[in-house]
C-alpha cells in the first residue's frame, strides 16, 4: 500500500483511540453509579456457588454461555466443512516426548480441579476446557497425529455434549414448570456441575479439534 | 484509579494498533493477527472496567465476559484460519480465477 495512505490511516486511528480513551477515561473518573456488580453479589447465595464469575456464566447469564457454546459448535462445524487435516507435524525428539508424557496428567489432573474449583474461587468450565485443550495440542506436537482425540464419531458426540446438555437441563426446568435455565435455588449447583462437565468436554474436544484444523477421514 | 486508567489505556492502544495493522496490510495473516489483537485490547478495557477500587469486589459480570470471549476467539481465529487456508489451496489449483 502506499506509504502516504497507510500514514493517513494511522493518523485517522490515532484520532479514534484518542476519542475512545477520552470516553473511557470519563466513564472511569465519573461515579460508576448503580453497576450490576452490586446485584449479582448480593444474589449469590441463591445461585448456588461462591464464585460470582461463576455464577453470572452458569446462572444469572446461563443464555449468553449457551450461545457461547454453540459459537463454538459452528466453529469446528465449520472447521471440519472445510477440508481433511493435514498431516504436517514432525516425530518429536525425546525430550519433548518425555516433557508431555511428565505434563499431559498433570494437565489433565489440573483441569479437573479448575472446574471443581470454579464454584468457589476463579476457575470454571472454560479454564478448564482450555487446559484440556491444550493437552490436545501438546500430544500432536508430540507427534499424535490424533491429538489424544477419539474417533470422528466419538469427536462429534463430544462436540455436541456442551450444547446438549445445556438445553436438556433447560428443558427439563421447562418441564418442571420453572423458566427455561432458571435455576431452583437448591439444585443449582448440580445441575451446573453437570453442564460444566459437558462443557468442559466440548471446549476442549473443540479447541483441540480445532488445532488439528480439518477433519480426520477423507470424505465418504 | 491511576493503575485502572492505564491499563485501560494500554487496551485502546492494543486496539488502535490493531485497527491500523488490519486496515493496512493485505495479507490475510497479518489482518487475523490484527483483528486478535484489536480483541486483545477489547479485554484489556473490559478488565479495567471491572476494577472498582481496593475497597470492593470486581464486578464478575465483565469477567464473565472476557472469559468467554476468549475461548470464542480463539476458535473464530481457528475457523477463519481453516478458510484462509483452504483459499490458498483453491488459489494454487485454479491461479486464474483465484490469483
Amino acid at each position: 500500500m502506499n506509504r502516504d495512505f497507510s500514514l493517513l490511516i494511522g493518523l485517522l486511528a490515532a484520532l479514534f483511540g484518542a476519542v475512545l480513551l477520552w470516553a473511557f477515561l470519563g466513564a472511569v473518573l465519573a461515579d460508576p453509579g448503580a453497576r450490576l456488580a452490586d446485584l449479582a453479589l448480593e444474589l449469590l447465595p441463591r445461585a448456588g456457588m461462591a464464585n460470582p464469575a461463576t455464577a453470572v456464566l452458569l446462572n444469572y447469564r446461563a443464555f449468553d454461555t449457551l450461545l457461547e457454546l454453540v459459537l463454538l459448535f459452528a466453529a469446528i462445524l465449520g472447521i471440519w466443512a472445510v477440508g481433511v487435516a493435514h498431516p504436517g507435524f514432525v516425530p518429536a525428539g525425546a525430550a519433548l516426548r518425555a516433557m508431555v508424557a511428565w505434563a499431559v496428567p498433570l494437565l489433565v489432573l489440573a483441569a479437573g480441579y479448575m472446574l471443581w474449583v470454579g464454584f468457589d474461587a476463579p476457575g470454571g468450565a472454560f479454564q478448564a476446557g482450555a487446559l484440556l485443550g491444550a493437552v490436545g495440542v501438546l500430544l500432536r506436537l508430540a507427534g499424535d497425529p490424533t491429538g489424544g482425540l477419539p474417533g470422528p464419531r466419538a469427536q462429534r458426540w463430544l462436540v455436541g455434549s456442551g450444547v446438549a446438555s445445556f438445553v436438556l437441563v433447560g428443558l427439563g426446568l421447562l418441564l418442571a414448570g420453572r423458566g427455561f435455565l432458571n435455576f431452583p435455588a437448591g439444585a443449582a449447583k448440580w445441575l451446573i456441575l453437570l453442564i460444566e462437565v459437558a462443557a468442559t468436554l466440548a471446549i476442549a474436544t473443540t479447541l483441540a479439534a480445532a488445532y488439528i484444523g480439518g477433519r480426520r477421514d477423507p470424505p465418504a | 484509579m491511576l493503575p485502572q486508567a492505564l491499563y485501560g489505556a494500554a487496551g485502546i492502544l492494543l486496539f488502535v494498533i490493531g485497527l491500523w495493522s488490519l486496515l493496512v496490510h493485505a495479507a490475510i495473516l497479518r489482518k487475523l493477527i490484527a483483528i486478535n489483537i484489536m480483541g486483545s485490547g477489547v479485554f484489556h478495557v473490559f478488565i479495567a472496567i471491572a476494577y472498582r477500587g481496593p475497597a470492593q469486589a470486581p464486578d464478575p459480570v465483565p469477567h464473565a465476559l472476557v472469559l468467554t470471549g476468549i475461548v470464542a476467539a480463539v476458535s473464530a481465529t481457528a475457523l477463519a484460519l481453516a478458510l484462509a487456508a483452504r483459499l490458498e489451496q483453491s488459489a494454487e489449483q485454479d491461479p486464474v480465477h483465484h490469483g
